[in-house]
């Protein structure tokens, strides 16, 4: 099937197997291989990428369901080394990366992170990332990069710790797990 | 002023932070072109006789280039470990008998990747099963062989020798012993394995992911049956090793025989669930400890007897019990300690090094004795610690199990986590919840730990070339993987020649150019390889004033090197290293040999939250000494510790490979699989400690895996702690959910009795 | 891991979407997100032949009150993704259990693709939205060649990954209650890790419970409910909550453990939802 789509910024096209897989069009027939495939389960989140402003997990996305799209990568971020994004360049004056595996992806979540919620807190930088999971950094400095990029100094940002603010006051139960009204 | 212990920020960021790193899947090296894709077919069983393989079928399908077996694969079974029982050898391709799931039986080669699971699917291998062995006490029977020509599960051991003392604990007044298990862990780096060779001109030349490439190979080599000059491997960036990466896998050898086999170069790329189940995994012992010692609080004898799974063939996890052994009494001072290990097989994935390599295992044992010995005679775990540790004037110290102990100040890091933490109003905290009977309870475990780094090799080569151009190319044996090695021995480098860290390129992985090298593990780079970078670096400024001294008619005494530069001490008169490396190449190959490993110590305090309805722990904080002697770059010793602690955490939270009792993987996925996001942990509380050893001259230490041996046992000692006042006394790894709410109700039960 | 090979259509209306359904049946799968169905077309669990792909029909994506006066509810648009359904205005004022609910789904790469009626459809015991539609006593409206019919989801679910839906049938929309934003709403999600499928759920609003994994389908706590109904306490109530469940045993939580996670989480959310 011959697909279309925008690529950072650039018009790209191929006739493509329906099964063809959007990390692997990127990877393979487009040659950007900073986007990198991590698991079977879309549970990793190495392979995030934007769709049309939103991240995505490349892996669990067809490139023909991204006919006409507009993707970014994280090499569509930074024109080159000498000249990061913001997000980019808090991860590197940060330490927010060892291995770089996870790098990509996590780049792509935070910058679409920052787009719907541009001063979170760190839980809330830590609830955004939850779909990207990261081996090597213990995200202590991946949170703290993310703050930064946020504008924010991330050893005044303690977003409360730990401890989720419920939604709800009143009961007293370990933080991760609740949600509700308090009517 | 000295670039040493500052922070200084990659640079090898800015690429990988832009167009990416280059992992062995993103090779577009032209020899490499017209690769063909390697699929694997692997068992699904655990432990069966192959009775037929088909692959007809197999070979008539789209792009299929060739299909072969383990009949036709002519390098002979391989023992995997030199210690291990000689009949445990494994086959490359399974032909007679596979003995775990995820054990390569069909090597399928296609024109495109996206053909190679299609034609896979399309071979049948009929197998026989035959019965799994999964649990250690069942394997040790020997009722089911794995090896039949072995005649036993036992791969070797380690002190098993002679018999245990039989008055080992006549002069306690309390023996506390229980069987404890430490669990089976994948290292889960997020780049699964990836090998990629093509053979010409009777060499091979083999791409893949490893921290030992020059290891890898002198294995792929003796697998292949050739010389290792006939093997040429190149490292690209590898996406995390954690242990799990050390040497070759038997896979990588299988690529580079299916290249010469075919004439095609051949790519091979594992998925993750083909990751779960063939990438070694680590730890996986089931201990016994036994601790005995008086009511005041004196720990005077204690035992660990250990059963060590090696998986279904031996590997480096065989040989790692021997560490576990050896630091078995830890940071304390205990008048008779013993232990032994037996290393079996199992029909199971098999075991080798995860980050801390079996010493989280012995660090987990005597934490979890100190917790029970403390629980036993009703006094603080803290303060039991604190009386039985050795005292910082009884160094060097030669503990009963063989390690000398360099250096250590093991109190003070204890109190320096204790203060942090407010030690007193952690227990003040913990009491009021408790009397207010609150649904979530605090718990506050402790750690003191010491370790061992660079156990494994203590030799490393390097090389420092100024070019005329006036850069400078460092060559290392040693492989990062993620830990910095580009910025930080760069800096070593820029150290002594004072050019700056742009000018400066490390080189490593390419066994070409470095041909021999330990590579990068047991947290041995800084104080081999990066002594090593600094010797030839100080070795090169004094061959360079040589040099200088008969080019400027001055005594090599009076020259001075600074800003890339030899210059007569209080004269302008001077030359560049640059400018002296024109005529000949200016160059120092040097080789450290410490001759000796470190024994880095900590101490890590963890805060829980246990809901005790639902049986839920969440890390609160974490509080953390790592002493790794004097810091070259805090940012990477951080960002080290930070890792650690991470996977430390996790392994006493979320972390189990599972198997059911057929053999069958139960977490051979991520969404199976449980280590945690960001959402599940805190921030890290990280002190600084630094206390060096005399083994090396920087008088450093390692840092790589002090997170997964001193964090592991605070957090697992801190969830049973949130819920001993209702009779907890012990909860096995990982303290999951379930786990603790059994255990509370099992306690119940039990005090109701 | 990558899916076997199939056929890919993008129809460019639901009737044409019906007409394919109608032609291929059992051999077609519809496509919205593809996070339910992709995951498990990679691991070769599924291999249909023919992708019919819905996920750019407008005429599915919206969310919007109809109906008068007392007689109204919330439609929303089964295309309608999980990020739309957490951040909308007329959700958060009409429904706010169901934003609470959609925001805890997965991750936030999952709620950018991933779509209500995908989730509704898939049948998964451990999905969020199904129990917390059938707390809210929502409706699915299905629609097929033969005409369109709607079902109370209390009569929708028949099995794990299983449903009333005929293989000719797409569900088209999702219509709850409007609550409004006064009423007493809780959902306690337990699971080990924040994106992990929930071990037990349990949604409540104005009195009713459903709840995640302690069944084949998407389970109300009818005991809980009556004995509320009868003006029993919070905690006598909630001890009922596993009445009749039959929850399966797994590597995260035993049989046992997950019926005392419903009586936990149920007496807990009963309470936020009361604002004790």
């Amino acid at each position: 099937m011959k697909i279309q789509m925008t690529v950072n910024g650039a018009d790209t096209s191929a006739d493509v197997e329906p099964r063809l897989l959007l990390a692997h069009y990127l990877r393979d027939t487009l040659g950007l291989k900073a986007t990198n495939i991590g698991c079977d389960t879309t549970s990793c989140g190495a392979c995030t990428v934007l769709m049309d402003g939103e991240s995505v997990k490349s892996c669990t996305v067809l490139a023909v369901q991204a006919d006409e799209a507009s993707v970014q990568t994280m090499e569509g971020l930074s024109p080159d080394a000498d000249s990061l994004h913001p997000m980019a360049a808090a991860f590197h004056a940060e330490h927010g990366l060892q291995c770089g595996f996870c790098t990509p992806g996590m780049v792509m979540a935070a910058v679409s992170l920052l787009e719907e919620n541009p001063r979170p807190s760190e839980r809330e930088v830590r609830e955004g990332l939850e779909g990207n999971l990261c081996r090597c950094t213990g995200y202590h400095n991946i949170v703290r990069a993310v703050l930064v990029a946020s504008g924010q100094d991330p050893d005044a940002v303690t977003g409360g710790g730990h401890a989720e603010e419920a939604a709800s006051g009143g009961v007293e139960v370990a933080p991760g797990f609740s949600t509700g009204s308090g009517a | 002023m000295s670039i040493m212990g500052t922070r200084v920020i990659r640079t090898e960021d800015p690429l990988f932070l832009s167009r990416g790193a280059t992992y062995t899947d993103d090779l577009t090296d032209e020899r490499l072109i017209g690769a063909l894709h390697l699929t694997l077919v692997r068992s699904p069983l655990a432990h069966a006789r192959i009775t037929s393989v088909a692959v007809d079928e197999a070979r008539a399908a789209p792009g299929v280039v060739a299909v072969v077996t383990g009949a036709e694969v002519d390098m002979a079974p391989a023992l995997l470990f030199g210690g291990a029982n000689k009949a445990m050898v494994r086959s490359f391709l399974a032909a007679d008998k596979v003995r775990f799931v995820g054990e390569p039986v069909v090597a399928v080669l296609t024109e495109e990747a996206y053909q190679g699971q299609d034609a896979a699917d399309l071979v049948e291998v009929d197998y026989d099963p035959l019965p799994a062995v999964i649990d250690l006490h069942a394997a040790a029977t020997d009722e089911v062989l794995l090896f039949e020509d072995a005649g036993t599960n036992t791969s070797n051991g380690f002190g098993l020798d002679a018999e245990f003392d039989e008055h080992l604990f006549d002069d306690c007044e309390v023996v506390v012993t229980r069987e404890i298990t430490n669990q089976r862990l994948a290292a889960a780096s997020l780049e699964t394995r990836a090998a990629s060779a093509v053979w010409t001109d009777g060499r091979y030349t083999l791409w893949c992911s490893t921290q030992a490439p020059q290891s890898a190979r002198d294995e792929v080599a003796g697998w292949l049956g050739v010389d290792s000059a006939q093997v040429h491997v190149i490292t690209p960036d590898v996406g995390g090793g954690f242990g799990a990466k050390i040497g070759a896998d038997p896979e990588f050898a299988l690529v580079a025989w299916l290249a010469r086999h075919t004439g095609r170069p051949v790519r091979w790329h594992e998925s993750r669930s083909e990751n779960m189940t063939g990438m070694v995994q680590g730890r996986s012992q089931a201990q016994t400890v036994t601790i005995g010692g008086n009511r005041d609080g004196d720990v005077l004898a204690y035992r660990l007897d250990v059963l060590a799974d090696a998986g279904a063939y031996p590997r480096l996890g065989a040989v790692l019990p021997l560490f576990t052994r050896m630091m078995a009494p830890g940071v304390y001072d205990i008048g008779k300690v013993e232990s032994r290990a037996r290393v079996l097989v199992t029909t199971t994935t098999s075991i080798a090094a995860y980050r801390g390599a079996g010493r989280p295992e012995a660090t987990a044992a005597i934490e979890r004795a100190m917790d029970l010995f403390a629980a036993e005679i009703g006094k603080d775990p803290v303060e039991v610690r604190r009386r039985n540790l050795i005292k910082p004037e009884q160094f060097p110290f030669t503990t009963k199990g063989g390690a000398p102990y360099d250096t250590g100040e093991y109190a003070n890091a204890l109190d320096k986590v204790l203060d942090a933490a407010g030690y007193p109003e952690l227990r003040a905290e913990q009491k009021a919840r408790r009397e207010r009977g609150e649904v979530v309870q605090l718990g506050i475990g402790v750690s003191v730990f010491v370790e061992i780094t660079g156990g494994g090799a203590f030799s490393e080569d390097a090389a420092v070339e100024v070019h005329p151009d006036g850069t400078v190319t460092v060559l290392t044996g040693t492989s990062p993987h993620g830990q910095g090695h580009a910025t930080a021995w760069a800096m070593l480098a820029s150290e002594h020649l004072g050019i700056g860290l742009d000018k400066i390129t490390v080189k490593h992985g390419d066994t070409d150019l470095v041909p021999r090298g330990s590579g990068t593990m047991g947290s041995r780079s800084l104080q081999t390889g990066g002594v090593a970078v600094y010797q030839a670096a100080g070795e090169l400024v004094e061959l360079a004033k040589q040099r200088a001294a008969d080019l400027l008619e001055a005594n090599a005494d009076d020259l001075d090197v600074a800003d890339g530069r030899v210059s007569v001490r209080g004269t302008d008169s001077g030359v560049t290293l640059a400018q002296l490396a024109e005529s000949e190449p200016l160059r120092v190959d040097t080789n450290f040999d410490s001759g000796a490993p470190c024994f880095p110590f900590g101490a890590h305090l963890a805060v829980v939250e246990v809901d005790v309805e639902s049986g839920k722990a969440v890390v609160d904080r974490i509080i953390t000494v790592d002493d790794a002697g004097p810091v070259l770059n805090p940012v990477l010793a951080e960002g080290q510790r930070h890792g650690g602690i991470a996977q430390g955490i996790s392994q006493a939270l979320l972390e189990e490979v599972v198997y059911d009792e057929d053999g069958n993987p139960l977490t051979a996925t991520f969404a199976d699989y449980a280590f945690p996001s960001a959402a599940e942990l805190p921030s890290f509380t990280l002190l600084d400690m630094a206390t060096p050893t005399h083994v090396n001259p920087m008088g450093v230490k390692g840092i790589g895996e002090a997170g997964t041996i001193g964090a592991t046992p605070a957090v697992q000692s801190a969830v049973i702690d949130a819920v001993s006042h209702l009779g907890v006394r012990h909860i096995d790894m990982p303290t999951s959910p379930l786990r603790v709410w059994t255990a509370i109700n099992a306690a119940a039960v039990e005090g109701a009795q | 891991m990558i899916p076997v090979g199939f056929e890919y259509v993008r129809p460019d209306s639901v009737d044409g979407a019906l007409a394919l359904l109608a032609e291929h049946g059992e051999d077609a799968t519809i496509l919205a997100g593809g996070h339910s169905i992709l995951p498990v077309m990679k691991l070769r669990l599924a291999a249909p032949e023919l992708v019919i792909d819905i996920g750019r029909l407008a005429e599915l994506n919206y969310v919007r009150v109809d109906g008068d006066g007392d007689d109204s509810w919330v439609a929303i648009g089964a295309g309608t993704r999980h990020r739309t359904v957490e951040s909308s205005d007329v959700v958060a004022a009409e429904v706010p259990l169901l934003a609470a609910v959609a925001r805890t789904v997965g991750d936030p790469q999952i709620r950018h693709r991933g779509t209500l009626g995908g989730s509704l459809a898939h049948a998964d015991p451990a999905s969020d939205l199904p129990a917390a539609v059938l707390a809210l006593g929502g409706t699915v409206v299905l629609r097929s060649p033969r005409g369109e019919r709607s079902v109370p989801i209390t009569g929708f679910y028949t099995g794990v990954f299983s449903s009333v839906k005929e293989p000719d049938e797409l569900i088209v929309e999702v219509r709850v209650p409007r609550t409004g934003a006064g009423s007493g709403w809780a959902y306690e999600k337990f699971t080990r890790r924040a994106n992990d499928w929930a071990i037990v759920a349990v949604a409540v609003v104005d009195g009713r419970v459903g709840m995640v994994n302690m069944g084949p389908t998407p389970l109300r706590a009818s005991a809980t409910e009556a004995a509320l109904a009868e003006g029993a306490s919070i905690a006598d109530a909630a001890a009922l909550a596993d009445q009749g469940t039959d929850p399966t045993g797994d590597l995260t939580a035993t049989k046992e453990y997950r019926r005392h996670l419903a009586r936990v989480l149920t007496k807990r959310a009963l309470t936020t939802a009361a604002g004790a």
